[in-house]
């Protein structure tokens, strides 16, 4: 069974008297338990297909399919439901909640999803030490460096065993040992959850992880590249 | 703690000081508003009682028609007796009888229009201040000696003193000639001139013997002690009625509508003023809650990433305000609860108000009155405006797109 499907997506942006084409006519099927990186110079379309993808963005036209289901043409709250269930999210900058300690920001989306309190602690608890932040689970997101704030990001991502987690230049912000570890990280869950990965950047390094490439520009795939068989 | 509970009183202390000037607001209005209302309430219990007590008492029971037409012949019969078993029927000794009647009151010199009140000495000053307010002579003390004491303006206007004879001329319950000579005995001070002026009391056996009562009077005036208990005793008092007499039990409000009246027209200019306090509460909490929104655009486009719902953001707004309010509830009740209380005692003077608290019968000091009801009342509805002025920064995360939110800077 596939877990994504996008089907002929168009998505146009105004910028002043400019129109922009963040997608063109973008078809992709990424299986389950796929580890994809969609590749792109910046404003070549992958974080707008990231979004079309997480139901975050609506495209002009063409088909979103998440799990056999279609996504394109559903309402903000069946669209929330479904990113607070099915997709894990991981950002370029973390964006945790300032606020809330790591912990928190773990059991935050826990809560939401109605998880009771003593399975919440557990869950965060495991997830934060198989991240390696064991220790740090009180301190808030100021007191922490970049990488432990995207370890935390991509725990608050995976703690609910999403199916699909998509990520987001999740290694800009990282030096190149957190990247190697972060990404070390993901494809440990891609093999033994078979979460499938979906991830947007243009760092060499991380796209060397894959087991699939995309290439995206102006807003079209130009390329697609099975890793595993290359 | 609930983690959302944990995150809404987090999200208040990002900025302590802005949280605190809104809060502060809330908390000065909610003291003033207990503070006000405490000496409202306190007041208007005085003016009920003190403008009841000094002559109309708490319930009158009288026949049909007599409160809007003063007709001698409208009369309770047998009003001693009646005004006796309501005494003991209500197990109240604040209970009289009262014949009334206009009469023409000549001394030597002068002669005035005046009410003459038939009384009995003995149980008019359970209902009725004037006896205690006779400072000069005596009151009454002989139901039927041929006595009357008269208000202090009345003896000045009549160039009358204690000893001195006054002849009363009026018409008698028949319609006949009324005339007697009464020995003034007591001049009272009733610090309002309407009564100091117009009103002069006689022993009730002497007032019927010289308006041909035969027995009857025109009030059985019943003094509750408090004005709260008045609903209670008119519903005791009407089931004390003989069963065959038409006679109508009538509480303070329909014998003296204008006070009433006076205290409406007062909580009308008092409820404007709050309502202008309130509002303005009300509007720095929309500004608070409406910028605290706004900057944190771009969290709450993450949050919607994550999967909520902008309702259950919207929900965070409002849990954000109820929390600022809570705290503004309780400060304030609490801080205004002890301010009222130190003035509950000692009251509060404001010069240059004698004449008019005199008008209502109201001592020159102001006692506030504190109570649940004076503590909650004005900061319940400042917590619920408080609540209103946020619904407008949590509508808006409805409208927020998750993309364009995490754009926002």
């Amino acid at each position: 069974m596939t877990a994504v499907t996008c089907i002929e997506l168009c998505k146009t942006y105004r910028q002043g008297d400019q129109e922009i084409k963040a997608l063109d006519h973008a078809s992709i099927d990424i299986g389950e338990g796929g580890f994809v990186c969609l590749s792109a110079p910046s404003g070549g379309g992958k974080t707008t297909l990231l979004n079309a993808i997480g139901g975050l963005d609506i495209p002009d036209s063409g088909e979103v399919w998440i799990a056999g289901k279609r996504i394109d043409n559903l309402g903000k709250g069946e669209l929330a439901n479904l990113r607070l269930h099915k997709i894990g999210y991981v950002f370029q900058a973390y964006n945790l909640v300032p606020v809330l300690s790591a912990r928190e920001n773990v059991e935050f989306v826990m809560q939401v999803q109605g998880v009771p309190a003593g399975q919440r602690a557990e869950k965060s608890m495991a997830i934060l030490k198989e991240v390696g932040l064991q220790g740090l689970e009180d301190r808030r997101p100021a007191e922490m460096s970049g990488g432990q704030q995207q370890r935390v990001a991509v725990a608050r991502a995976i703690v609910s065993r999403p199916a699909l987690v998509l990520a987001d230049e999740p290694t800009a912000n990282l030096d190149s040992k957190t990247s190697d570890a972060l990404m070390e990280l993901f494809v440990q869950l891609n093999k033994t959850h078979g979460t499938t990965f979906v991830i947007a950047t243009h760092d060499q390094r991380v796209m060397g992880y894959a087991k699939r490439l995309i290439k995206m520009l102006d807003g079209r795939i130009v390329d697609d590249i099975d890793q595993q068989a290359a | 703690m609930n983690i959302v509970l944990r995150l809404a009183w987090r999200n208040l202390w990002r900025y302590p000081r802005r949280t605190w000037l809104t809060t502060g607001a809330m908390i000065f209005s909610n003291v003033l508003l207990v503070f006000m209302i405490s000496i409202q309430i306190g007041t208007y219990g005085l003016m009920i009682d003190n403008t009841l007590e000094a002559l109309t008492g708490h319930l009158q029971i009288q026949a049909p028609g007599y409160k809007d037409d003063l007709k001698m012949r409208q009369v309770v019969p047998d009003a001693i007796s009646l005004a006796a078993s309501v005494r003991e029927g209500l197990n109240l000794q604040t209970v009289s009888a009262r014949g009334a009647a206009f009469a023409l009151a000549s001394s030597e010199d002068r002669s005035y229009g005046i009410q003459v009140l038939g009384v009995e000495p003995m149980f008019e000053p359970g209902v009725s201040s004037l006896p205690g307010l006779t400072k000069e002579g005596r009151y009454l003390d002989d139901a039927n000696a041929a006595e009357i004491v008269i208000g202090s303006v009345l003896a000045r206007n009549l160039r009358v003193s204690i000893g001195g004879e006054l002849t009363l001329l009026g018409s008698g319950r028949d319609g006949s000639i009324a005339a007697g000579i009464v020995t003034v005995v007591g001049v009272f001070h009733g610090g309002n001139k309407e009564l100091d002026r117009g009103i002069a009391e006689v022993p009730i056996g002497y007032f019927e013997d010289t308006f041909d009562m035969q027995g009857a009077a025109h009030q059985i005036v019943i003094n509750a002690g408090d004005y709260s208990k008045t609903e209670q005793l008119v519903q005791q008092a009407n089931a004390l009625l003989p069963a065959d007499s038409k006679l109508v039990v009538h509480d303070w409000n329909a014998l003296q509508p204008g006070l009433r009246q006076a205290i409406q027209a007062d909580m009308g200019s008092a409820i404007f003023m709050y309502a202008v306090l309130v509002v303005l509460v009300a509007f720095s909490v929309l500004n608070t809650q409406l910028m605290s929104v706004l900057e944190r655009t771009r969290e709450f486009g993450i949050v919607m990433a994550l999967g909520l719902t902008p309702g259950r953001l919207g929900r965070l707004v409002m849990l954000e305000t109820a929390l600022m309010g809570l705290v503004g509830l309780v400060m304030g009740s609490v801080l205004g609860g002890i301010v009222t209380s130190l003035f509950t005692v000692k009251g509060i003077y404001v010069p240059g108000m004698e004449e008019m608290a005199g008008q209502f019968n109201l001592p020159s000091r102001m006692y506030p009155q504190v109570s649940a009801l004076t503590l909650i009342a004005g900061p319940g509805i400042v917590f619920l405006f408080t609540l209103l002025a946020a619904i407008y920064p949590a509508m808006r995360l409805h409208w927020l797109q998750p993309v364009a939110a995490m754009r926002a800077a």
